[in-house]
């Protein structure tokens, strides 16, 4: 099956469909296949991630060295802001539901998604959000330069950007919630007889979890920013002290979802990373139960914690107090986790291709990243914290060394069983390396620079500062390069990869490896297999 | 499977998609529903009573052992206002009835109405700062060019916990749209 | 991977690390929080440093295991896999244990969490306004209560693009400091005139959110004299990088004397309304007032950033009648970015740079028109 949105003549074995009918474009724009819309997910998502990617290069840019040299700051706040936007919505949160598309009807011996045609719905809602967000640049003021949090009364003030960028985050959050009724229904009512809820692959379960999250969450952010827009259009006054509103109960509100938010990044990711590290080691996930409850137990915290992102509008001192403990008390399933992919490893028989070293490398740099967490979970220590580079170090430790490697390591990791090639394992080592390398570069001196005292979203800074945003912009220069190397491994495997063998990973042992042929056929599971 | 196998199949999946589009709607209404949350919640810690008379106290003893320091403090936003205290701020004994005046003067060479909100640092202050009469209670329209002082009748409730003795009262006046 | 492979890879990034920390010290790069000029901010300093060490401890301990199993438990080394997969014993230790670290982590922090919001008993109590992009400062309780003033940036903006070398303190230096004395517990009432903005003086600890039409208090309690910088801590618009705070600690007797002088100079900046300016007065101050005040917005060079700020080189405004350009300096323009300055900026200042507007450019308004006395701007305030 070509992963690659084109007609160039594909190499085919014999079952090759005529994909409902339809070839070329008109395939991909009416495709219910998971399959197929699992594929337009990973390629959207990562379109995205170097749209967004580039404005990382622009912000970079500007960072570089103190004075105003590239960009306004007004058009700087806009990069920020859309940076934010286009990765959170149009990046990471795509990609882990590109996997859920490929891999869940094939992990649970199901022929595909419950409703098929709401699958391609609520893809395609995606590339039109995503067009909106873009399409807010060249309108008269330009996209919002609100930083992605789009906090009131700021957001009253930006033109007509930010109803674009209103518009589409509806459109985002729609797709999500239908994805995730998608997601919910068709793990819980069509499993393959045999496979019960505590059978399932952890990567199933952490989506079912995070689909629970998902449909919780998004339309509170819908609520959010609907309120935004009557504030900002039709006289109410949700967030304008003036009619009796407040501008804190905006990020109330927004902090509800958001906090959960980043959980339904991250558990995706640690459902992946919990079927590479098993497969490595060639060995059991440690834990398996404890794994489930303690993805529960994060999920049902995940909704008490929100206004620890808000220590500083003045809440009164108890608020703060409860804030902090229930913070502190996610660390503890978040350690369990932890502790459970280590004794995976431990006495295993352990190989390090790429989907492992980028496991590897999650597990070492997302715990940094939850470190810190817990450093700025407390209130006196976040007072000194709050809005400045700790914090930005903290989140893109845990989402970008945590999300974005987990979702390198899926990649890597089920290459082969999507395309029957497997990809070049040096090539993928490189990749690792100088990500690994060139990310550390661009964040661990954040840490610094937070702790010194520099305040985030501003384009040019004193000259105490001066130092480690060099070696940061270097380290985005490099790390923006070499995911095109990651680009360039892709369509190279793809195009001429080697064949893969039908089962590439020794220690591999869900359903799509021990019931499926390498590639997966169009249509897998029409009938269901026999569990023993 | 076979078809009543798969009829089966698609009604129990219509189901579980009605049921969670429930909880999706839901979870937007709740969104809605955090506004007269959030006042529900500060009316019952009683943080932000913001423009509403507060009922005379019944024990109008006075505690003469402790003295409070209020400050009073005005803010206009967008309002071609002059808006100041006549006292800058003080030392009073909770229970004790107090007034102070503030004046108001429109520059503009028509009538303006606005609304003052009241707000108070520390915060949890609020809920012991008894407001009897407060020209924050309703709106305030100023003819072209008047000034006027405006009164504040209030006490500080006994209950004030003994470690809090400053507070500060602030008012900020908006402009009412329309009005003017 | 080769094991002597890996072995180099590790020293080299060991070699790194320590050349970069060995640099540092050499280039006095900042690590650290900036030093403490309170007890408060002692607190957090060591609060912090407890709360490292003790995540580097365990950070070490999870993962020289896991280091150890990618070294010793090898397939190519020949380790055969184990197949265990449960440990009730362990998994109940490694959930408990780290409860009861968190609760020993939390319990001195609470102490903490509760002193910093004790606002009580305050020596001097300042309002602090966040405006886009300055600070106003009030003193309206204690010694210095009267003295009032905005505080702007005050790098000059050449130095910012890039056409003369920046100052030591650049982007943290402002016309007017705010000044207070040492040891005494200053309460601070943060609000703001806009849109949220923060307020924040690492040395001290203090940090609050500025909210349009709430005032929120904090204290902090200098035991240093010095002066102290930071900048605005919450996105608050395009100049939201360029509009630092600076706090001055002094000697009781040293503000004591500011205090004087400050009220001195209110005195003498009640300027006589009646008093008749020349133009080259006007424009001259108004120049000054124009690049402080309204150069952010209006740009140098008077074209603005249209559509949302109007250029003034050439406006209809500008070139009309003076009444209509002195009430909207004064009264600002409802719905828009630009704010009422009667309570920012005096009679003269609004003369001066109604003046400067008009004269500058390509605008000159002859005659008349082209000077606003301040007598006027004081009409227009009044207006009875």
């Amino acid at each position: 099956m070509s992963a690659v949105v084109d007609s160039h003549g594909h190499d085919h074995h014999d079952h090759h469909d005529h994909h409902g009918g339809y070839s070329g474009l008109m395939r991909w724009v009416t495709t219910t296949n998971h399959k197929d819309i699992g594929t337009m997910y990973l390629w959207f998502s990562f379109m995205m991630f170097l749209t967004g990617g580039a404005m990382a290069m622009a912000i970079r840019l500007e960072l570089f060295q103190p004075g105003i040299q590239f960009f306004n700051p007004d058009l700087f706040n806009q990069f920020i802001t859309m940076h934010g936007l286009i990765m959170v919505f149009g990046a990471i949160m795509p990609a882990f539901v590109g996997f859920a598309n490929w891999q869940i009807p094939m992990m649970i011996g199901a022929p595909d998604m419950a409703f098929a045609r709401l699958n391609n719905w609520s893809f395609w809602l995606l590339p039109f959000a995503a067009s909106l967000l873009i399409i807010s640049f060249f309108t008269p003021g330009g996209a919002p330069g609100v930083g992605w949090t789009l906090y009131a009364p700021l957001t009253v003030q930006m033109g007509v950007g930010m109803d674009l960028t209103i518009f589409a985050v509806h459109l985002l959050g729609m797709s999500s919630i239908l994805g995730s009724i998608n997601i919910i229904t068709t793990i819980l009512n069509m499993r393959a007889p045999g496979m019960t809820l505590m059978r399932m692959p952890l990567f199933v379960w952490t989506w079912l979890i995070t689909a629970y999250l998902l449909v919780a969450a998004m339309p509170v952010l819908a609520g959010a920013v609907t309120m935004s827009l009557t504030d900002r259009h039709f006289g109410t006054s949700f967030f304008n002290a003036a009619g009796g509103g407040d501008p804190v109960l905006y990020q109330h509100i927004f902090w509800f979802f958001g906090h959960p938010e980043v959980y339904i990044i991250a558990l995706p990711a640690f459902g992946v990373v919990s079927q590479v590290i098993p497969a490595f080691s060639r060995k059991p996930l440690f834990g398996y139960a404890s794994m489930v409850y303690a993805t529960s137990a994060i999920a049902i915290l995940s909704f008490i914690v929100w206004a620890h992102h808000m220590y500083t509008v003045g809440m009164p001192v108890t608020g703060q107090l409860f804030f902090m403990y229930a913070t502190t008390l996610i660390a503890i399933p978040t350690g369990v986790k932890v502790f459970n992919w280590v004794a995976t490893m431990w006495k295993g028989s352990l190989t390090f291709e790429t989907p492992m070293l980028f496991a590897i490398g999650f597990l070492f740099l997302f715990t940094l990243g939850g470190f810190t967490g817990l450093v700025l979970s407390l209130v006196p220590i976040d007072i000194q914290l709050h809005d400045t580079y700790y914090v930005v170090a903290h989140f893109h430790y845990v989402m970008v060394a945590g999300a974005l490697f987990a979702a390198f390591a899926g990649v890597y990791f089920w290459f082969p069983k999507w395309t029957g090639k497997m990809y070049d394992e040096t090539l993928g080592k490189w990749h690792f390396w100088l990500t690994m390398i060139f990310f550390n570069m661009i964040f661990f001196v954040q840490h610094f620079l937070g702790l010194a005292g520099m305040p985030r979203r501003i384009p040019d800074y004193p000259l105490m500062f001066e130092t480690w945003n060099k070696i940061s912009s270097i380290g985005a220069f490099g790390f923006g390069l070499t995911q095109l190397l990651f680009l360039y491994i892709i369509l190279k495997a793809i195009r001429s990869g080697e064949k893969s063998p039908e089962h590439p990973w020794e220690g591999a042992d869900s359903l799509e490896w021990t019931h499926l042929p390498t590639p997966a056929p169009y249509h897998s599971f029409e009938n269901p297999p026999v569990l023993k | 499977m076979n078809a009543e196998q798969a009829r089966d199949q698609a009604q129990e999946n219509w189901r579980t998609l009605t049921r969670l589009s429930i909880v999706a709607a839901g979870m937007f209404g709740f969104g809605f529903a955090m506004v007269p949350f959030y006042k529900a919640f500060c009316d019952a810690v009683q943080i932000n009573s913001l423009v509403e008379r507060d009922a005379a106290p019944t024990n109008t003893q006075v505690d003469a052992s402790r003295l409070v320091t209020i400050e009073f403090d005005a803010n206009v936003r967008d309002l071609p206002w002059r808006f100041r205290p006549l006292t800058g701020y003080l030392q009073v004994h909770p229970g004790q009835l107090v007034q102070v005046e503030y004046e108001v003067s429109n520059a503009r060479a028509t009538p303006v109405t606005g609304q003052a909100i009241a707000s108070f640092g520390p915060e949890l202050a609020g809920r012991y700062f008894k407001k009897l009469e407060c020209f924050c209670f309703s709106q305030q329209t100023l003819a072209a060019g008047e000034t006027r002082r405006m009164p504040v009748v209030f006490l500080v409730d006994t209950t004030l916990p003994a470690d809090v003795n400053t507070i500060t009262l602030s008012y900020t006046f908006f402009e009412v749209a329309g009005k003017s | 991977m080769k094991s002597s492979k890996l072995a180099r890879t590790i020293a080299t990034c060991w070699a790194a690390i320590i050349g970069l920390a060995i640099s540092g010290s050499a280039l006095a790069i900042e690590w650290n929080l900036r030093p403490a000029g309170s007890k408060l901010a002692e607190d957090i300093h060591t609060l912090h440093e407890d709360v490292m060490i003790l995540v580097t401890v365990i950070f070490v301990g999870v993962f020289g295991f896991m280091f150890y199993a990618i070294f010793a438990h090898r397939k190519s080394v020949g380790h055969k896999a184990a197949q265990f997969h449960e440990n009730t014993l362990v998994e109940i230790l490694w959930t408990a244990i780290p409860a009861v670290i968190l609760v020993l982590i939390a319990l001195p922090t609470t102490r903490t969490v509760i002193a910093q919001k004790d606002t009580s008993n305050p020596d001097l109590t300042i309002k602090v306004t966040g405006y886009q992009w300055k600070w106003g400062y009030d003193y309206v309780k204690g010694e210095g209560e009267g003295i009032k003033f905005i505080s702007t940036l005050a790098t000059p903006r050449a130095q910012i693009e890039n056409q003369e070398p920046k100052g030591e303190h650049y982007l943290l230096e402002v016309d007017n400091e705010l000044v207070v004395p040492v040891g005494k517990k200053i309460r601070i009432l943060t609000t703001a005139a806009d849109v949220i903005h923060s307020w924040w003086v690492p040395s001290f600890g203090a940090k609050q959110d500025a909210i349009p039409g709430f005032i929120r208090d904090l204290w902090f309690r200098p035991e240093i004299t010095g002066t102290f910088r930071s900048q605005c801590v919450e996105l608050c618009g395009k100049e939201h990088g360029f509009m630092p705070i600076v706090v001055r600690v002094v000697t009781q007797d040293e503000y004591t004397k500011w205090v004087g002088d400050q009220m001195k100079l209110i005195a003498a900046s009640a300027d006589d309304p009646n008093k008749q300016y020349t133009l080259d007065e006007l424009a001259q101050r108004g120049e000054k007032v124009y690049g402080t005040i309204c150069a952010a917005c209006h740009q140098p060079n008077g074209k603005g950033l249209p559509p949302n700020f109007p250029p003034l080189d050439g406006s209809k405004t500008v070139l009309g009648p003076k009444a209509d350009q002195i009430t909207t300096v004064l009264n600002g323009r409802p719905k828009t970015a630009m704010q009422a300055f009667a309570p920012q900026l005096s009679d003269v200042e609004i003369a001066s740079v109604i003046t400067f507007t008009r004269n500058h450019w390509g605008n000159k308004v002859a005659g008349a028109d082209g000077i606003v006395q301040p007598g006027e701007v004081k009409a227009l305030r009044d207006k009875k």
